[in-house]
């Protein structure tokens, strides 16, 4: 079982896990998981394969409801509310948990169209304050000088590091708080992966987010907090400069030092 | 060794059967329709009647069987296709499994009942329901027709639609479904745009089905070689021109040769269908 986490006084946790358990059909994919997540700071989560950090990520947006035959127990409290109470408006949770996925999935639209997309089926339809959206998205995502002349053009012409920031201007589009990535660099090369990092370093002054992601030295770079993961147990929670120097846990310190995973 | 050159040799003949095939019967078609280029030339194709056998006057001109054609066709696929469309994206993307081994297996017995048994079923029970329902002299009409032939293409539209439908990548679904997006607007605004070069392919084989069907159509579409834009109108179209004539015409006689013309105008006809269907398809990378 997890300690409590050292935490700033003044911390204001936006997620709160407790008690998760989580399973695929029969299989049990997380165990009792209690966590605290904490705004405007970025959270990664790492561990082996398998280890149930993603199924734990798509808890927070709901996502793995799109899977059949899965099922949930425990608590989870994002902004005090819980989304997996009986009435709860999964729309309204997506616009405000927006998240970016492993392989870049920009729709066979137009690069306009794509980030107007979230707006769109929200119910924005003027063509100047869809268009102030866009751009504003596009700035934000780093990618607006590269792509402000082909707006038109599909989407699917771009290279795969601006399609990447283009999937995540198109999360930001519908204006959420909490941004998921679930390995959001893992197919990119270096130098889109670098773009991908300061992009990240660029949100974390507004945004809530929690990344998830195989290469631990990406965690250290970008973290304030880190999560490891094993076999769908959370086993050390802390700050990301204490989880790499000081892991108070013998299977963390296992990992990060590369002796498993 | 010799083994193996001869069973190649054997294999590249059967596979190449097809192309011999449909070489020959283009030769043979041609070649039975030549001589009316001469007498008495090919406007007389353009004639607005057909009247084949006359002691007066005989006409050949195939204007009224194309629109005829085109009628039934048209009114076909205006039912065809928002049915097959929307069959499609239900079993594709909404129904549960038991639903779909429910619904294939239908779709599929719907695709072999041979068309001489559905026009049995459009002559003793559609005709008879057009022709009261419309308070109609007779209830062979264009729209009877089409009503069949809709039949018929439903299976072919539904089934490769589905495949376009399935075939777009589950993560467009995700990235929607992430934004707040709902199961229908997840379907209308990016699953059926990203297969809609597969659905389009798809219409395009169905139209190829439904002009080329005969036996359905001779039966309850009232042959009636009368130009008409009326769906409550007897009509008669190309194929069933072909099937109710060929038995009686005389060997070699221009009658003769103009069935053969009307003949090479639907094989140029589904052969441009076809051609569209495989492009749409290979441009948007659905087909290989």
């Amino acid at each position: 079982m997890v300690e409590t986490y050292p935490f700033p006084a003044d911390t204001n946790h936006v997620i709160t896990a407790s008690r998760v358990n989580f399973f695929y059909g029969a299989t049990q994919a997380l165990f009792d998981i209690s966590m605290d997540i904490p705004g405007r700071r970025v959270t990664a989560f790492i561990g082996p394969s398998g280890c149930g950090k993603s199924t734990f990520l798509r808890i927070f947006n709901r996502m793995n409801d799109t899977i059949t035959g899965t099922r949930i127990e425990g608590e989870v409290l994002i902004n005090g509310e819980d989304i997996y109470e009986s009435g709860s408006n999964v729309v309204r949770l997506r616009r405000k948990v927006g998240m970016v996925f492993q392989k870049s999935n920009p729709f066979p639209k137009s690069i306009f169209d794509n980030v107007a997309y979230g707006p769109r089926i929200h119910g924005t339809h003027d063509r100047q304050q869809l268009a102030e959206i866009v751009e504003q998205s596009l700035i934000r995502s780093a990618l607006w000088n590269e792509v402000k002349d082909r707006l038109e053009t599909n989407a699917l012409g771009l290279s795969g590091g601006q399609q990447q920031r283009l999937c995540i201007a198109r999360a930001l589009a519908v204006g959420p708080d909490i941004l998921l990535m679930d390995e959001p660099a893992s197919a990119l090369d270096p130098k889109s992966t670098i773009r991908i990092e300061d992009l990240i370093g660029e949100l974390r002054n507004e945004y809530t987010i929690v990344i998830v992601t195989h290469n631990m030295q990406q965690a250290a770079r970008i973290s304030d907090y880190t999560a490891f993961f094993y076999e769908g147990r959370l086993v050390e929670f802390n700050a990301t400069k204490k989880i790499f120097t000081k892991p108070r846990e013998k299977q963390t310190e296992d990992y990060i030092t590369g002796r498993f995973g | 060794m010799w083994k193996d050159k001869a069973m190649r040799l054997l294999m590249v003949s059967a596979a190449s059967t097809s192309i011999f095939l449909v070489a020959l019967i283009f030769i043979f078609l041609v070649k039975e329709a030549a001589p009316f280029v001469l007498t008495p030339g090919l406007r007389a194709l353009l004639d607005r009647q057909w009247i084949p056998v006359s002691f007066v006057q005989e006409h050949f001109g195939i204007l009224p069987l194309v629109t005829g054609s085109a009628l039934v066709t048209g009114l076909s696929m205006l039912f065809t296709i928002p049915l097959s469309v929307l069959g499609a994206i239900y079993i594709a993307e909404i129904a549960n499994p038991v639903e779909r081994e429910i619904l294939k297996p239908f779709i599929e017995l719907l695709a072999s009942i041979p068309s001489v048994v559905l026009g049995f079923f459009g002559l003793v029970v559609l005709a008879p329901l057009i022709k009261a329902l419309f308070g109609l002299g007779t209830g062979l009409t264009a729209l009877t027709g089409a009503f069949l032939l809709t039949l018929m293409a439903i299976p072919t539209v539904i089934t490769l639609s589905e495949d376009a439908i399935m075939s777009v990548p589950r993560a467009y679904k995700d990235a929607s479904q992430a934004l707040g997006a709902s199961d229908l607007q997840t379907i209308f605004r990016v699953i059926i745009p990203a297969a809609l070069p597969g659905i389009i392919a798809a219409i395009m084989l169905g139209v190829g089905r439904v002009i080329g069907e005969t036996m359905a159509v001779l039966m309850v579409t009232g042959n009636s070689a009368l130009m008409s834009w009326s769906p409550l109108a007897p009509v008669r179209t190309m194929t069933a021109t072909i099937a109710a004539e060929m038995g009686e015409v005389s060997f070699g006689s221009i009658h003769y040769q103009a069935l053969f013309w009307i003949g090479l105008v639907l094989l140029a006809v589904t052969f441009i269908l076809n051609i569209i269907a495989q492009r749409v398809l290979v441009r948007y990378g659905m087909m290989k």
